[in-house]
């Protein structure tokens, strides 16, 4: 009996025993579509970690000065304690590393905090105040959609200027022009000069809810204590040239902060590494117990399949019987079996590629996470639940072929 | 009545090659949890082509496990076993299959029809065995229903059949490969007497275009359709006769 013939042969027995199928292809089933859906769910939040996440916070080739780290997944209270205890950075410790650094880059001051902004009796709450030098634009790729930004000297001269993001201009204007309006922080008036562009929003988290003011404006008051940042942003034009700032940098806090060789740094470094390091720490654990959940779905799948096989074998004994009656040898009956299970198998197999796919498609509609699905896990996910259903296929099929047929024959 | 062993036979000789099947010596023991039954204690007999033989016997004599044997279903303990000219009592499985879908046509007393396949598909299946392509395979399978008179049977189940026509289906399953013996086991013991006797004119058609027919039965007026009756007791040949014709 040829290959193609058998494969028929299974199909005809998977349709009059639909819901035994239906329970075999389960477990096979399960463990496809768990596999494409997780994997696909990896590699969006992997994609999105790296490109949006620490991207957009941070920025490429750019690393913050700082007290403390800003992105600390769990560290003890007292390491907490002892961060809080930091000296903070003052305006002297930015001046003196961007005009101690030699290697060419641009830096920004930086510093934020949540607050009211009004406009006439309009008011929008928990906007994301930022006082900000001018090379901020372009060390955050803020570009200006209307108006403009702030120059160096308004930077400088603390001009009580600001520009605002997407969604805060549509809340407080609601499709007016905004340029030239007076909007106010805490009383005191801020002439509007720029909008910026949309830039979306970060696990769902508007991103276009800002207002950036010159950081020695009166807006200094709602985010820091007088004379400090939250950070120095550097931004180097290649990773190498980050490194050695980075290096000058340490060097020139070190000694500023009177610092003694064996004493650690008591202010941070932050890069979009930093970040991802906490991602990784989580991708990993993914990895491991991933195929792990992938194993178990399918060893259960294979199992409830080798089951069912078997009892196809018991009910169908006479069946066997007849066929080798008929001239079927061993190697008939096996293939007529491992056939059957492998295309058990292979219909689960495809039913999970469907539903692995459409659940990374859902995810891609519903979330932000850019799941996308990968033809390796289509192909791997194929290939192991085919396997799976002739691996547990093979011994069901080995005791049909090695029945005798007169014994078969006999039972009713 | 004549006795109807043609000639004797040593080991070592081949058969005449009218002699389809030829058995010498033939034995079979089973073991039953420790104690050895001698089903079979030396069986010789022979059989020409074109014969209708009917084997008899009452229950225990080994008509059946002579059956399975002529039927390449088991293999001998001792003895030989010829088949068309080919010694088959020392092949190995795959062999015996090969020569079951060759040689041997199998009529049941429960016909032994796969219930959810049609009567075209458990006609197909010796074929589909022996390799033959879909497209003659399907043809040749609806010539041999309609040579039973079953053509507008053949998208039937089993179960869709009357017993008649399920033999039916099984006689034309078994001639699908125009097989050297049909071998029937019982094949009236499911079927009323008229369509016994109706079967039993279906052989008798068979018999007369050729075919060789070995064929057991415990029923007399069955028997009496064959043109010899080898009767069995206790795995012995007991009688051999050949009904004048």
């Amino acid at each position: 009996m040829r290959f193609a013939e058998a494969v028929r042969l299974a199909f005809q027995t998977i349709r009059a025993q639909k819901l035994k199928s239906v329970f075999s292809a389960v477990g096979v089933f399960i463990g496809v579509a768990f596999l494409i859906g997780a994997w696909s769910i990896v590699n969006g939040m992997n994609v999105y970690m790296t490109e949006k996440f620490a991207g957009t916070l941070i920025g490429v080739n750019t690393f913050h000065l700082r007290r403390r780290p800003n992105f600390t997944p769990n560290v003890s209270d007292s390491t907490w304690r002892a961060w809080r205890r930091r000296p903070r950075i003052s305006f002297e410790d930015a001046d003196a590393v961007s005009n101690g650094i030699t290697i060419p880059v641009i830096t920004a001051w930086w510093s934020e905090d949540r607050g009211d902004v009004e406009y006439g009796s309009k008011k929008a709450k928990q906007v994301s105040l930022q006082g900000a030098t001018e090379r901020y634009f372009d060390i955050r790729n803020i570009r200006i959609e209307q108006g403009r930004a702030f120059t160096p000297q308004e930077a400088r001269g603390g001009t009580t200027v600001l520009v605002m993001g997407h969604d805060l201009a549509d809340k407080l204007f609601e499709g007016r022009d905004p340029l030239g309006k007076s909007v106010r922080i805490h009383g005191i008036p801020y002439r509007v000069i720029g909008v910026a562009e949309r830039r979306g929003n970060l696990l769902g988290i508007s991103l276009d809810k800002f207002v950036i003011a010159p950081a020695v404006s009166p807006i200094q008051r709602e985010v820091n204590p007088p004379g400090v940042i939250d950070a120095l942003m550097v931004k180097a034009s290649s990773e190498v040239e980050m490194r050695e700032a980075m290096g000058q940098v340490e060097g020139i806090m070190r000694s500023r902060r009177h610092l003694r060789p064996h004493q650690d740094d008591n202010f941070v470094l932050e890069t979009s590494e930093g970040v991802l390091d906490f991602w990784g720490k989580i991708n990993r654990i993914l990895l491991a117990v991933g195929p792990g959940l992938v194993l178990i779905a399918l060893v259960v799948g294979g199992i409830v399949i080798m089951n069912i096989m078997l009892m196809a074998v018991a009910e169908r004994t006479r069946e066997i019987g007849i066929r080798k009656s008929l001239g079927a040898r061993r190697r008939d009956i096996l293939r007529q079996f491992l056939a059957e299970s492998a295309t058990l198998a292979a219909i689960g197999a495809v039913l999970g590629v469907a539903t692995g796919i459409g659940l990374s498609v859902a995810l891609n509609a519903a979330t932000p996470l850019p799941a996308s699905v990968s033809p390796v896990s289509i192909a791997l996910g194929v290939l192991l639940g085919a396997g799976v259903g002739i691996v547990a296929g093979v011994y069901p099929a080995s005791r049909a072929a090695r029945l005798d047929p007169i014994v078969a024959l006999r039972q009713e | 009545m004549t006795t109807a062993q043609p000639m004797t036979f040593r080991t070592g000789d081949t058969p005449l090659p009218d002699i389809v099947i030829l058995t010498h010596k033939l034995a079979r023991d089973y073991d039953m949890g420790g104690e050895v039954v001698h089903a079979l204690r030396g069986v010789d007999i022979q059989i020409r082509r074109n014969e209708f033989v009917a084997i008899m016997g009452p229950s225990g004599s080994g008509k059946s496990t002579l059956m399975n044997l002529i039927g390449c279903l088991d293999t001998p303990t001792a003895g030989e076993y010829w088949l068309n000219g080919q010694k088959v009592s020392d092949l190995s499985d795959d062999e015996l299959a090969r020569i079951r879908n060759k040689e041997i046509g199998f009529v049941f007393q429960t016909f032994n029809l796969l219930p959810r396949a049609t009567s075209l598909h458990n006609v197909e299946l010796p074929l589909i065995y022996a390799g033959m392509p879909a497209q003659p395979r399907r043809q040749q399978a609806a010539r041999a229903l309609e040579r039973v008179g079953l053509g507008d049977r053949m998208a039937h189940k089993p179960n869709e059949l009357s017993g008649g026509q399920r033999q039916r289906v099984a006689i034309a399953r078994a001639l699908v490969n125009e097989p050297s013996i049909l071998l029937a086991d019982e094949p009236t013991g499911n079927l009323d007497s008229a369509t016994s006797a109706e079967l039993m004119g279906v052989f008798a058609d068979l018999h007369r275009q050729g075919q060789t027919i070995v064929m057991v039965t415990h029923e007399h007026d069955i028997a009496a359709h064959a043109a010899r009756v080898v009767t069995l007791r206790d795995g012995l040949i007991a009688t051999d006769q050949r009904r004048a014709a």
